[in-house]
């Protein structure tokens, strides 16, 4: 098997500790480690000198639900617990019992699923075939095999919950040098393969609160070429609120068709410009399919990727309200 | 001795008698094997698709501490290759690499992190070439070819040939149709990556443990790279976590592990990663096809030709008998009064092809089996009919001199539809749901040895000890298919022991007698042969010893479940087995198998398709299709398979919903693509296997046709089962929603294509059009056998 490089691995009971030496130089961290582990194997990080882990600090794990009914999760806690914990959401129960395979559930964690890197067919590959390739810009080269022509990184956003979160305009816990913040899950991301985190390198995910979902329709699609394992190759989450057999609010996110979960602002602004039928469904599905440009850089083609997106994100339309084909 | 099974082993579904090793995790794989002060090898591979290597610098590599050798081509001069023909390749990489992933150098090292530093430390100056990784850039002329001089084309071999007068054939045709298919490489993806571990004995032989289901290949091989005598040389295959193929080529990390034992006098292991597998591959080759029938009114073959154009990657390998497979194999399911076949390999800049689970004869047969479903609908016939006019006959000869004796396909054909409802189902479904038909049929073993000699194919020994206890000696390699436990099966049905007390020896080049290896599914014809007669042998040296005793005629004592009997007199095979020793000495017996001589014909290429027996299987698919996201699913899959005899029917029906697993991964998913020269996924991430969740109900049927020379009538299972499923669901997605994929895999975005197609007037298929600019020689004509 892959060898992983040399590495230091510190894993302290203080939380800023951790952060401590995250600050430094090289210092990677891990949760579950499944994104991070195979990524270090294919010498992704170059400059990856010591694993933090994140396994001694109490109080990151695990689920409660406040008085007011907002539910925290902590980022430690596992995608089976989260999966099997009735007092989740259901939509990002699904979520999370979608991503990868019951193996990698059990191991990896909320925290590590929001912050999963981007992919791309270019990137995760062994070190020796990258090679073989000139190494493109996130493999620290000069060039996007891609898109070639413009000197930007279009590697996927791969997580599962990232749309979810967004969707239901969850706040994401951050404990870095400077303090603690909350942020709004949107603001998490950057449509940028080669960053696409828009927290420093210090700063780790502690908790995930999602508001109350009072009166909300939310759910998750995914598409993916087998019925376990794989990455999304599009996800569509979606969280609706109806009144009178109209949908007054609406938030639609894609993933994996950008470096970032990509809220599809145009659909939303159709789906409650008018009251819901299935015309309407259809054609906030095709202005989603428009809003997008996914990139040859994953499975399966870019251009059925992109005919996908109005097949999937009608098909959940219809689940959340009440229309079927 | 009786010949028909009677005691109740043959034809009782029985666990495999490694089993409960396996479940547990108790048997050792190669990457089991530790070896005091071992070693760990690592291999430094091309980066380059097509190059020059100007120099090789090891000195940084070689001054770390813990790097206790390194090789680079200089050590290996001398070239070989599995085929006689095709000696192209070498250990490590001599003047030019012609790939990516192609060995250049290799370390061993106190520990594989030493050994993976010391390699990335070595310094390879390349000269790149130009590379050529499609068939239409082989087939042009190349100033810098693969292999040899230029300029010439990229072409590795040629094949033919014209049996019978195809174009009167076609002249007579009421119907005439031509298609152009496609059928992408795929890798065989077995669990195990290769291994080997290279040691020196106390005596200073060579001893090497491999993942092979070739040890003799292998031992022949290593003699003629190490330049050393083959009884200096012993070769253990270990049990392998599967090999469908994968493991039936020579490796440069089982030389390069060899090389280091004798180097540095340590034994020294390398095993793979999953990438170098899917870079040392071997697997199915990439074959486009055009194939031209005619038929009369009624659906009858009046002619055939066919066209293949077969994507070998940069070496050899099988590849010369591969590109045979692709159109020799055809007419043993169907007669057919005329066949020209004309074939190309060419070389290209991509890991090399090589044999997989059904070795060249999948892509024909999904060519052939796609083209008849497309001829039936043209003719106003159903798929059913099309077939049942042209089925081959039992004891006939093709019109490419095949010998085919049992053929069960018509029985198969009969019960597949019956067990489906394919007659009163086909074309009455749903939209989006569909039944698909094919058959196939598949050798039970090469007929010919991989290089030419007169001896035995596979010889067996029994030795039986005072306890009565038998031990059986072979070669044969399990790799995964059951090959173990056939033999003691074998011999515990023709002797009336339980073949769990068997002992069975296998696959060591001291300790067994040849077996030439675990492919071309001959294991079960030819070692089940040479078992039987070596055990009948043994039984009547055991039954003339008892009739001596007992004072009564040879013919009336008889063996029974573990005992001896005449009339009402009765002894335990323990006792008989002391007298038969006390009478003869030593008691060993041997047996061998040779295949016959008459099956095949007398011309050029006749060497590659005959055999023994065919195996005969035919399928019916049963597919949903969502013409939104255009995803395949395929429900239920019918497989009947005409075994000949079935020795363990669990094992049996455990190879075809292997098969069926495999077929699933090859039609809906799996592909060794390539970007360039980059291969597209080489990880079990991206390289798509069917889960269970993809994995369909699946219905076996065994057939028992009683072949006249299998061991008991047995033929083969491993490989024939795989064959009618590939055309089967891409037949039945034409009866689910009404276009034709002429290209595996059935990607979705293939058929969402195909569909939009249709719905903008298109003829709603997808498939390649075109094909490489190369022209075949003039077919050599041959003429068909008199009938």
């Amino acid at each position: 098997m892959l060898r992983l490089p040399p590495l230091d691995y510190a894993a302290p009971s203080d939380l800023d500790e951790v952060v401590a030496l995250l600050a430094d130089e090289g210092s990677v961290l891990m949760a579950g480690g499944t994104d991070l582990v195979p990524n270090l194997k294919r010498r992704q990080y170059p400059g990856a000198a010591r694993i933090v882990s994140l396994r001694r600090v109490p109080g990151v794990a695990g689920i409660d639900v406040a008085d007011d009914g907002s539910v925290r999760i902590g980022a430690l806690t596992t995608l089976a617990e989260v999966a099997a914990d009735d007092r989740v959401p259901a939509v990002v129960r699904e979520a999370a019992g979608l991503v990868a395979s019951p193996q990698l559930r059990n191991r990896g964690t909320v925290g590590g699923n929001l912050c999963v890197d981007t992919r791309c067919h270019w990137l995760n590959i062994p070190e020796t075939w990258r090679q073989a390739a000139e190494p493109c810009l996130k493999a620290g080269g000069e060039v996007c095999w891609v898109a070639p022509a413009k000197k930007w990184c279009w590697a996927v956003s791969s997580s599962d919950l990232a749309p979810v979160m967004v969707a239901l305009e969850a706040t994401v816990r951050l404990v870095g040098p400077d303090g603690v913040r909350e942020v709004p899950a949107a603001e998490l991301y950057r449509d940028d393969g080669m960053d696409h985190l828009a927290k420093r390198p210090a700063e780790v995910i502690t908790e995930v609160v999602i508001p109350p979902l009072t009166g909300l329709r939310a759910g998750y699609r995914k598409l993916r070429r087998r019925g376990s394992i794989d990455f999304p190759i599009l996800g569509v989450a979606a969280a609706l609120r109806f009144v009178d057999g109209r949908c007054n609010d609406a938030r639609i996110v894609l993933g994996a068709v950008a470096s970032a979960p990509l809220r599809v602002t145009a659909a939303e602004e159709l789906v409650v410009s008018e009251p819901w039928s299935e015309g309407l469904v259809e054609r906030v599905a095709e202005a989603a399919g428009k809003a997008v440009r996914p990139m040859s850089n994953t499975d399966l083609t870019s251009r059925y990727r992109k005919r996908m997106v109005p097949v999937y994100v009608g098909r959940l339309l219809r689940d959340l309200g009440g229309y079927h084909e | 001795m009786r010949l028909d099974p009677h005691h109740g082993v043959v034809g009782t579904a029985a666990p495999r008698i490694d089993g409960l090793a396996q479940a547990t995790g108790s048997l050792r794989y190669v990457d089991d094997l530790a070896f005091p002060g071992m070693l760990w090898g690592k291999i430094l591979r091309s980066t380059q698709a097509h190059a020059r290597v100007v120099s090789v610098d090891t000195r940084a590599a070689e001054a770390m501490p813990g790097v206790r050798a390194v090789l680079t081509g200089e050590d290996f001069p001398v070239a070989f290759g599995l085929l006689p023909v095709s000696q192209d390749e070498h250990a490590l990489a001599i003047d030019k690499v012609r790939h990516v992933g192609e060995p250049v150098a290799a370390v061993a090292a106190d520990d594989p992190d030493i050994a993976q530093r010391a390699v990335d430390a070595i310094e390879v100056v390349y000269e790149p070439l130009p590379a050529v990784t499609t068939m239409e850039e082989a087939a042009a002329m190349a100033d810098e070819p693969i292999h040899g001089e230029g300029p010439r084309v990229n072409r590795h071999r040629e094949v033919s040939l014209e049996f019978g007068d195809v174009d009167a054939g076609f002249d007579a045709a009421y119907h005439v149709r031509e298609d152009v298919l496609f059928y992408q490489g795929n890798n065989h993806a077995a669990l195990e990556t290769h291994g080997a571990v290279g040691l020196l004995t106390d005596e200073g032989r060579l001893h090497v443990y491999s993942s092979t289901q070739v040890p003799h290949y292998l031992h022949r091989i290593l003699a003629k790279v190490l330049e050393m005598p083959e009884g200096a040389i012993r070769v253990t295959a270990c049990p392998t976590g599967g090999g469908f193929g994968g493991k039936t080529d020579v490796f440069s990390h089982e030389l390069v592990a060899a090389k280091f034992a004798l180097v540095t006098g340590r034994p020294t292991k390398i095993v793979l990663t999953r990438e170098e597998v899917f870079y040392a591959h071997r697997g199915r080759h990439p074959v486009l096809m055009w194939i031209k029938t005619g038929f009369t009114e009624d659906g009858r073959i009046t002619a055939m030709w066919l066209k293949t154009y077969v994507d070998g990657g940069a070496y050899g390998s099988y590849g010369a008998a591969s590109l045979l497979y692709t159109g020799q194999l055809l007419p043993v399911t169907y007669d057919i009064p005329a066949y020209r076949f004309q074939g190309v390999r060419f070389f290209t800049n991509k890991p090399a092809c090589g044999p997989k689970r059904g070795h060249g004869t999948p892509q024909g047969r999904f060519g052939l089996e796609v083209h008849l479903d497309k001829a039936a609908e043209d003719l106003a016939l159903d798929p059913v009919a099309i077939r049942r006019r042209n089925l081959i006959e039992p004891h006939s000869l093709t019109v490419n001199h095949l010998r085919v004796t049992s053929c069960g396909l018509a029985e198969c054909l009969d019960r597949v539809v019956d067990a489906s409802g394919f007659r009163d189902r086909y074309g009455e479904m749903p939209p989006g749901r569909g039944l698909g038909l094919a058959v196939g049929a598949y050798l039970s073993g090469a007929g010919l040895p991989i290089y030419f000699n007169d001896m035995p194919q596979s010889e067996v020994m029994l030795k039986v000890d005072r306890g009565g206890g038998v031990t059986v000696y072979s070669m044969a390699a399990d790799c995964g298919q059951g090959s173990t436990t056939m033999l003691a099966t074998v011999v515990g049905e023709a002797l009336g022991l339980d073949p769990t007390e068997l002992t069975v020896v296998t696959a060591d080049t001291d300790l067994t007698p040849i077996d030439l290896g675990s492919y071309s599914s001959r294991v079960t014809f030819m070692a089940g042969n040479a078992a039987l007669e070596a055990a009948l042998r043994l039984g009547d040296l055991i039954l003339t010893a008892v009739a001596d005793e007992w004072e009564v005629d040879p013919d009336r004592v008889e063996l029974g479940r573990g005992v001896v009997v005449a009339g009402d007199r009765q002894m335990t095979w323990r006792e008989a087995v002391q007298i038969a020793e006390a009478r003869w000495g030593l008691l060993v017996a041997t047996g061998s198998y040779k295949p016959p001589k008459d099956i095949k014909g007398d011309y050029r290429g006749a060497g590659v398709g005959p055999s023994p027996a065919y195996s005969y299987s035919a399928c019916v698919a049963e597919v949903a299709v969502d013409a939104d996201t255009g995803v395949v699913s395929v429900e239920k899959v019918w497989l009947a398979h005409d075994i000949g005899r079935s020795i363990n029917p669990l094992m049996v029906q455990g190879q075809i919903e292997g098969s069926v697993h495999m077929a699933l991964g090859e039609v809906l998913m799996e592909e060794q693509a390539f970007r360039g020269a980059l291969h597209d996924g080489p990880s079990l991430l991206d390289y798509k296997i069917p889960t269970v969740l993809e994995m369909c109900d699946v219905e076996s049927i065994i057939v028992e046709s009683v072949d006249p020379e299998g061991p008991f009538g047995a033929k083969e299972v491993g490989q024939g089962p795989l064959l009618p499923v590939i055309p089967a669901v891409v037949n039945a997605v034409y009866d689910a929603v009404g276009v034709r994929i002429d290209e595996v895999p059935v990607r979705p975005d293939k058929v969402i294509a195909a569909l939009r197609d249709r719905t903008r007037g298109g003829t709603g298929r997808y498939g390649p059009t075109s094909l490489p600019d190369y022209e075949f020689r003039p077919p050599l004509p041959v003429d068909p056998p008199g009938r």
